[in-house]
């Protein structure tokens, strides 16, 4: 468990010494949402019902845009040999890699998200609902991302090949992620959509750290 | 004589559907050095990463103590200490950040500040120790590497062109370094094209 940890705090520390990387993560999710409004009009009911797709959207976007220097970095300067080389299990190191990709993107995203949501005319509740929904969504999107960041490792157009693995695995998390923002304005239920994101997290957890390992050893050869 | 701690049989690797090497057989015993040498792309580099289970080889087996290496990976790995083509360093960490970092990713606590230092010590890097490696130049790193190697107190040096940028101060604390780590009853196989200058080591060509 301490190679887990040593990991995570190693790639929070690169992060703090360039914090631009984030920055830029983060700057993008703002801007992508504010064209919105600015391309659709502004019609404040029409806003406010497309609010929770288009933030998740541009979330789903946003955290694509930082993976696929995920594992690329280490790739090219031979710290992911060291990392095949550690005596303890590789499917750990890649949940390490996964977990500090979602401490510093989807969990910041999930907390710019309420004041961009304000923006867009939501009320209290639903603010507060997208806020949990993303909190609860984000870490499939780095899990499915990093698979998909591990997949491509090497190839050349990586970045355009990665987006295209990965948006359609994102689809589901897409879909009960904005659909639960829909369902507490419609009356639906939105525990059940929450509890659906909350499964769908737990499977990615369960079975990705294993096939972006055999993937990073592929990589290896 | 010792029995040989590492035995390899009958190795045979491909890359890229090309035979590298096949039918490869040596052992070799505590405190002892093997020279892989041969020329550009007769397969030195795919053996050191075949042995370090990075390449899974098309036939033939590693041993060590008369266990073959690929039934338990991670306990081999503990044993191994890499240097690659590659230096494995972080730019945006210092010298001593990326030492000490790269021994907790072999999963142990954070190091002992004396063995740090006495890696920092031994490649000369205590001017250097607070700089970002990105600002380092290729000796400096190699150098780096080198020490990360001597801090990871592994059994067994897998060491790709070690001497590779290294001036001539480098290479003889390099040489010290070998030395006691096999006066010490370790294993070394390094790859190279320059003489490691350490009596009894074997040389093994690759043709």
């Amino acid at each position: 468990m301490s190679g887990f940890t040593a990991l995570v705090a190693r790639d929070l520390r690169l992060v703090w010494r360039r914090p631009g990387d984030v920055a830029v993560v983060l700057a993008f999710f703002v801007v992508a949402t504010t064209l919105f409004p600015l391309g659709i009009g502004p019609e404040a009911n029409v806003l406010a019902r497309i609010a929770a797709g288009v933030l998740w959207c541009a979330a789903l976007f946003a955290a694509l845009l930082s993976l696929d220097r995920l594992f690329a970095a280490d790739f090219e300067d031979g710290t992911l040999d060291l990392l095949l080389l550690a005596p303890w299990p590789l499917e750990l190191a890649a949940l390490a890699k996964c977990s500090a990709h979602w401490i510093v993107t989807g969990l910041p995203l999930a907390l710019l998200a309420p004041f961009l949501g304000v923006a867009f005319g939501l009320d209290s509740r639903a603010v507060l609902a997208l806020a949990a929904t993303l909190l609860v969504g984000t870490p499939t999107l780095s899990l499915i991302g990093g698979l998909a960041a591990a997949l491509t490792l090497g190839a050349r157009k990586s970045g355009a090949l990665l987006a295209l693995l990965a948006l359609p695995l994102c689809v589901p998390t897409l879909i009960f992620g904005a659909g639960a923002i829909e369902a507490l304005a419609t009356g639906g239920d939105f525990q059940a959509h929450l509890a659906v994101l909350a499964a769908l997290a737990l499977v990615t957890l369960a079975t990705t750290p294993w096939a972006i390992a055999a993937a990073l050893r592929q990589a290896g050869e | 004589m010792a029995s040989p701690l590492l035995e390899v049989s009958e190795l045979a690797c491909r890359r890229g559907g090309r035979k590298v090497f096949e039918g490869l057989s040596f052992s070799l015993e505590a405190g002892g050095l093997l020279a892989l040498v041969g020329r550009n792309g007769s397969g030195k580099t795919t053996l050191l990463r075949a042995l370090a289970l990075l390449v899974r080889p098309e036939a033939g087996t590693v041993r060590w103590q008369g266990i073959d290496v690929a039934a338990e990976p991670e306990a081999w790995r503990g044993r191994l200490a890499w240097l690659g083509h590659l230096e494995g360093l972080k730019g945006d960490l210092s010298v001593v950040e990326n030492l000490r970092m790269a021994e907790r990713l072999r999963g142990e606590g954070p190091p002992d500040i004396g063995r740090v230092d006495a890696a920092l010590a031994a490649f000369d890097l205590w001017e250097l120790s607070d700089r970002p490696a990105r600002t380092l130049s290729a000796g400096q790193r190699r150098r780096t590497a080198l020490a990360r190697v001597v801090l990871a107190d592994a059994t067994l040096w897998l060491l790709d062109e070690p001497l590779n940028a290294l001036d001539a101060p480098a290479q003889a604390a390099f040489r010290t370094a070998l030395a006691k780590h096999l006066a010490g009853g370790g294993l070394a196989i390094a790859a190279t094209h320059a003489d490691l200058g350490i009596a009894g080591a074997r040389t093994l060509e690759l043709a």
